[in-house]
């Protein structure tokens, strides 16, 4: 459903992801992996949309994507909870989600539903979202990219900054959002993280795919996400 | 008793410019653009309404009819074409071309209208005027503009925080970038929101040209009061700015009142006190309200 | 006027020893340069030589205009309150106090700093487009003042007499000379200045004001002090224009087509650099000397040549034909760009 080949990405004269080519069925999740700065949360930038590709292509349900603005990709499914939630701190937590309403995509998601499925965020609905803390806030992200009815969800560092026991109840929602037949790429520091929610993982190491695969052992992905001098 | 007039006259005139404000506000809040060319853009819709009332049948009031939605078309235009391409982290592009704007309007209407002073007349509604005990006249007109400017502001501040696109309106200033990962597209927000401001610049325009006359160059002074009105009652609020602009209108008023044809050099002055000893305007608030 | 001569050529010879050894080629230029224009009213018309005051007044302009925009980073549209202080300061000096013409100019500079300072606690309190409106309130309640002055002249303003000693073709002459002698002292001291310490705080200020902030610029005192550098610099311009006109008038000097023309030369030739103010004000003095009697339709032609400007060549004509032109030519900071790229010009 999510078909991503060759894609290079470049912040003015500095490329920041070479050459990268991954796929995630609908209902699949792929987790990517790598150290600070190795590119993640521009990959997922760039298959959102922030981000020019330089080259290679993005395909999304067999058509050609690459050339669509940001929110066009978002009506039609291509949603990204990005770095630092980035909600919208003058409005309230309600408003925040009506937002999302914009991408007008019909689904399973509505206010209530994931009211239902968050019920952390249904309780603060009235709060301005700027007075949130860290774990109600990224709460209150993916809520509103839910409402968004994704078709791929691309969740970039969930667990930046929570406690454990949050970061826990976030991924534990992830099957529930899975089941819908939406598709989730997701980017991890923690590989450990990683690794309990996805078989697949793929591995950056400065701007280029190290490794990917299923099932992978588990000093193979260390030394792919430390690069050589790991393996020295 | 002449003071009292003079307020109450203030007061209205502060329907008036409180127009003039809206629109300015508004640009301000949604996309941090200060228009440079706003008066000029009234003293365009004043001269429009004068043409078609020349031509038709049309009184000013019904050329409104037309003159709002075109003008609300240009804006659209404006914004999508020429004002967009100068949004960024700084302010200079976008001043400089609404500066430029302003230049070529003016002189435009200059070559083709004259430097004549002109007037938009509405017959007997123009003397109207209800008289109150102690020699007090209200006029209708002005009277009417006041009210409808505070229909207006009720409306546009129900429509930022009720409707959707109000909402959008509020997450755009907040954060262009991720209000279109939600599938909006700023653009079409910015482009409704200078059509919103445009609309309102016109109905601006037209009153004052009933009011009082104007010429090519009166845009500077349209400018200069509603962004008084603006900075007098605080960024970001439009209630505020509705505030700001009586105050205006009162500093303006009672001025001629006791320094006759000094009313806006009173105004400018009343302006920098606030200026200097309440420089966050009367209200202070962050969001778009 | 031999007096004048030798102070002119003292102060380039100063200027070049204190010169890295890289500029020096070019500052010899520049100083020859200096020279030839010196000797000016002895080779051509009296006609052109007055038309060449005009050319130094907006030189300064623009060279003072750029370095509160281009560097300063506040954009304002009412620096014709000092040229109208400026103006009237000189005509005060000179014609009611008895100052000798030319001792009055850099006093009127002075007048015209002193007064920026007050001014600048007012006009900070806004930012951005509405610094540049509130400029211009200021300068109008600068108008609207004078004409309160009956000793000005009021509304209808003043004729200049401290120069009738002179006859005519020696007045132009001298109003020339002047002329030179303050366009080269004001442009040397923008280009001194950006260049200085002071002109790198300005220039990462420009960039960054936060990091700048925290790096140890003081940030509003430098501001102010760019401010105040450009008050002085539009007064002294205001004195050169009272000079050369002989009459003082509150709707011609405190005119806001001053503030247009100024922003015309710098967007022409570039804003942020060095020359471009330099190449905007003699291609807009050029352009004046042929095309100013079509009057508006010369405006509209300006003010679309403008927009095109900003719209499409950002650099201004300085930045189309150097490509080593400074970093940035708006005051954009490289670090804002990338995360902050998308906000708002998706
Ligand atoms: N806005 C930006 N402007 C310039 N360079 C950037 C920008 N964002 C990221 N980079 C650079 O691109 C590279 C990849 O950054 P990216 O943010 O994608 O890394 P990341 O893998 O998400 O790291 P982290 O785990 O720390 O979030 C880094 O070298 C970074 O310095
Ligand atoms: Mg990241």
């Amino acid at each position: 459903m999510l078909e991503i080949s060759g894609l290079s990405a470049a912040y003015g004269q500095l490329t920041a992801i070479r050459d990268i080519s991954l796929t995630v069925e609908s209902g699949g999740i792929l987790a990517v992996i790598g150290a600070n700065g190795a590119g993640k949360s521009t990959l997922l930038k760039t298959i959102a949309g922030q981000l020019k590709a330089t080259t290679g292509s993005i395909r999304f349900d067999g058509a050609d994507v690459t050339a669509l603005s940001t929110h066009e990709r978002a009506r039609r499914g291509i949603v990204l909870v990005p770095e630092g939630r980035r909600l919208f701190g003058s409005l309230t937590v309600h408003e925040n989600l009506q937002i999302a309403l914009s991408a007008k995509r019909s689904g399973v998601w509505s206010l209530e539903s994931v009211y239902e499925l968050f019920p952390l965020v249904a309780e603060r609905r009235r709060r301005r979202a700027g007075d949130l803390s860290g774990g109600e806030q990224q709460a209150t992200a993916i809520a509103r990219a839910l409402i968004a009815n994704p078709a791929v969800l691309l969740l970039d560092e969930v667990s930046l900054g929570l406690a454990p026991a949050i970061v826990g109840q976030l991924y534990d929602r992830l099957p529930l959002i899975l089941e819908q037949g939406t598709a989730i790429l997701l980017v991890e520091q923690d590989v450990a993280q990683a690794r309990r929610v996805s078989d697949e993982v793929h591995c950056l190491l400065q701007g280029r795919t190290s490794l990917a695969g299923k099932d992978l052992d588990l000093a193979d992905i260390s030394r792919a996400y430390f690069g050589a001098e790991a393996t020295a | 008793m002449s003071i009292v007039n003079a307020v109450i006259q203030g007061i209205l005139l502060g329907g008036l410019y409180a127009l003039f404000a809206a629109g300015l506000s508004l640009m301000f809040g949604v996309m941090r653009l200060v228009n440079l060319a706003h008066g000029a853009f009234a003293v365009l819709a004043a001269y429009g309404a004068l043409l078609i009332v020349r031509t038709g049948a049309l009184n000013p009031i019904a050329a409104l009819l037309i003159i709002v939605p075109a003008m609300a078309v240009l804006g659209f235009v404006v914004q999508r074409f020429i004002l967009q391409r100068t949004l960024g982290t700084s302010p200079l592009p976008a001043l400089l071309v609404t500066f430029g704007l302003s230049i070529i309007i003016e002189n435009t209407l200059l070559l083709t209208v004259t430097a004549d002073q002109q007037r938009l007349n509405l017959g007997s509604f123009d003397t109207a005027a209800i008289a109150l005990p102690g020699g007090i006249r209200i006029g209708a007109f002005p009277l009417a503009v006041f009210v409808f400017a505070l229909v207006v502001l009720a409306l546009l501040s129900l429509v930022l925080s009720r409707t959707q696109y109000g909402r959008l309106v509020r997450a755009v200033s907040d954060d262009p970038g991720t209000v279109q990962l939600n599938g909006a597209d700023p653009k079409l927000i910015y482009g409704f929101a200078a059509a919103i401001a445009f609309g309102l610049v016109a109905v601006a325009g037209v009153a004052s040209g009933v009011q009082t006359s104007f010429s090519p160059s009166s845009g500077s002074l349209f400018l200069i009061f509603a962004f008084e009105a603006v900075i007098i009652g605080g960024l970001g609020s439009l209630w505020g700015t509705m505030l700001g602009a009586v105050v205006l209108g009162i500093a303006q008023t009672v001025g001629a009142a006791i320094a006759p044809a000094q009313q806006i050099l009173i105004g400018h002055l009343v302006f920098l006190v606030f200026l200097a000893f309440l420089p966050g305007g009367i209200t202070r608030q962050k969001a778009l309200r | 006027m031999t007096d004048l001569l030798s102070r002119r050529s003292a102060s380039s010879t100063q200027r070049v020893s204190r010169w890295t050894p890289s500029s020096a080629v070019g500052t010899s230029a520049g100083a020859v340069l200096i020279v030839a224009l010196a000797a000016l009213p002895y080779l051509i018309n009296l006609a052109t030589i007055y038309a060449m005051i005009d050319l130094f007044v907006l030189l300064i302009l623009a060279s003072t205009w750029n370095l509160l925009a281009g560097f300063g980073g506040m954009v304002s549209v009412g620096q014709q309150a000092y040229i109208g202080l400026g103006a009237y300061s000189l005509v005060t000096l000179a014609d009611l106090l008895g100052v000798n013409v030319f001792l009055a100019i850099p006093i009127a500079a002075i007048v015209s700093a002193l007064v920026a300072i007050p001014v600048s606690y007012l006009a900070f309190r806004l930012v951005g487009g509405y610094f540049a409106v509130g400029t211009w309130v200021i300068a109008e309640v600068f108008r609207l003042v004078t004409i309160q002055i009956p000793q000005v002249g009021g509304g209808a303003g003043v004729s200049i007499s401290a120069m009738s000693g002179f006859p005519r073709d020696l007045r132009i002459a001298v109003g020339y000379w002047v002329a030179l002698v303050c366009v080269v002292v004001v442009v040397g001291s923008c280009v001194l200045l950006v260049r200085s310490r002071f002109g790198l705080a300005l220039t990462a200020l420009r960039d960054d004001p936060t990091a700048a902030a925290t790096s140890g610029v003081n940030v509003d005192a430098s501001k102010r002090l760019v401010y105040l550098i450009s008050a002085a610099g539009a007064g002294v311009a205001g004195t050169l224009i009272a000079i050369s006109t002989l009459r003082v008038q509150p709707s011609g000097v405190y005119d806001v087509q001053w503030s247009a023309f100024m922003i015309f030369m710098v967007v022409i030739g570039g804003v942020g650099t060095l020359e471009g103010p330099i190449i905007g004000a003699v291609i807009f003095w050029l352009l004046k000397q042929a095309l100013a009697e079509y009057g508006s339709a010369y405006l509209i032609g300006l003010g679309i040549l403008g927009v095109l400007f900003v719209l499409f060549a950002r650099r201004g004509i300085w930045g189309l034909v150097s490509r080593r032109g400074r970093v940035d030519l708006f005051p954009v900071g490289y670090r804002l760009r990338l995360p902050d790229q998308t906000r708002r010009k998706q």
